[in-house]
């Protein structure tokens, strides 16, 4: 399928000034474009938790937006710890976050599930002690069903 | 409801972007210190009320919309959130009340 955009974000581990940054670019392009604002939404919110959860957890890592006339795609690869049991880590509430993670807000356990919830499709794949790899995908639907 | 009737009826303190606050419209609330709970489940146009006073808050207003965040408990907001906020046109509010307070005064006044 053709590609409209694309475009990397480079998001670094531990740098918590600047979380969020790659996802609030991510939302502007999808409104300059003119994807409809449920599309949006769900994008927005499955970007947000990928971008934290690498700052949160990962070395470093890429989130390359593609958007594509039926489709807005985010795929995330990060080099870090990696996940043991990702069926555990999808569960809700299930959570590694330290405590002073934890005192800011984050953490809950939540970020995983929310990304699931919002994506149309979405795998996750981890190698432990190399990286974390997540492909979403949000249908674009040109005809808005609110 | 206009965001300026909430701030003089419960007479919180404007810390930032307050020109935009006659126009604000607020549209519901939501009350949370947990981000990705907020991230999940407020909505466009809803009030933000929390504890959390660091930067990472404007990104999570800004990708849903927020109407304004409201700190409780006479929570000060970091000195880099008071400057980005500003510079994202995101309005900051203070009150010395609880969570428990607001959202109670918040839900009689019709916001919920
Ligand atoms: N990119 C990653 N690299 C390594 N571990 C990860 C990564 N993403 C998630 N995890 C692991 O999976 C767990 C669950 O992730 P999830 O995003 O659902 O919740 P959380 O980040 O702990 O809390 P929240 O997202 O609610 O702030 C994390 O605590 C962490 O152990
Ligand atoms: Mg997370």
């Amino acid at each position: 399928m053709e590609t409209l955009f694309s475009q990397q974000f480079l998001v670094e581990g531990g740098d918590f000034r600047n979380a969020g940054n790659a996802s609030t670019q991510i939302k502007t392009i999808l409104k300059q474009i003119g994807i409809p604002g449920e599309v949006i939404r769900r994008v927005a919110i499955a970007a947000y938790e990928a971008e934290m959860n690498m700052v949160m957890y990962a070395k470093r890592g890429v989130m390359t937006l593609r958007i594509e006339p039926m489709k807005v795609e985010i795929s995330v690869e990060d080099e870090g710890p990696g996940i043991e049991d990702i069926e555990l880590a999808m569960q809700e509430g299930y959570s590694t976050a330290s405590p002073e993670i934890r005192e800011m807000g984050f953490g809950a356990g939540m970020g995983l599930p929310n990304i699931k919830k919002n994506s149309d499709e979405f795998s996750i794949a981890s190698t432990v002690g190399k990286g974390t790899q997540l492909s979403i995908r949000i249908r674009n639907r040109v005809v808005q069903s609110e | 409801m206009k965001l300026d009737q909430i701030v003089r009826q419960l007479g919180v303190r404007v810390r930032t972007t307050e020109d935009k606050v006659k126009e604000v419209e607020v549209k519901g609330g939501y009350a949370s210190d947990l981000l990705s709970d907020v991230i999940g489940n407020a909505k466009e146009g809803y009030l933000w009320v929390t504890l959390q006073t660091h930067a990472n808050i404007l990104a999570v207003a800004k990708l849903k919309d927020i109407a304004a965040i409201l700190l409780v408990n006479s929570r000060k907001p970091d000195a880099d959130t008071l400057e980005k906020a500003e510079k994202e046109g995101i309005v900051l509010l203070e009150s010395d009340l609880s969570t428990f307070e607001l959202v109670g005064r918040l839900y009689e006044m019709g916001i919920r």
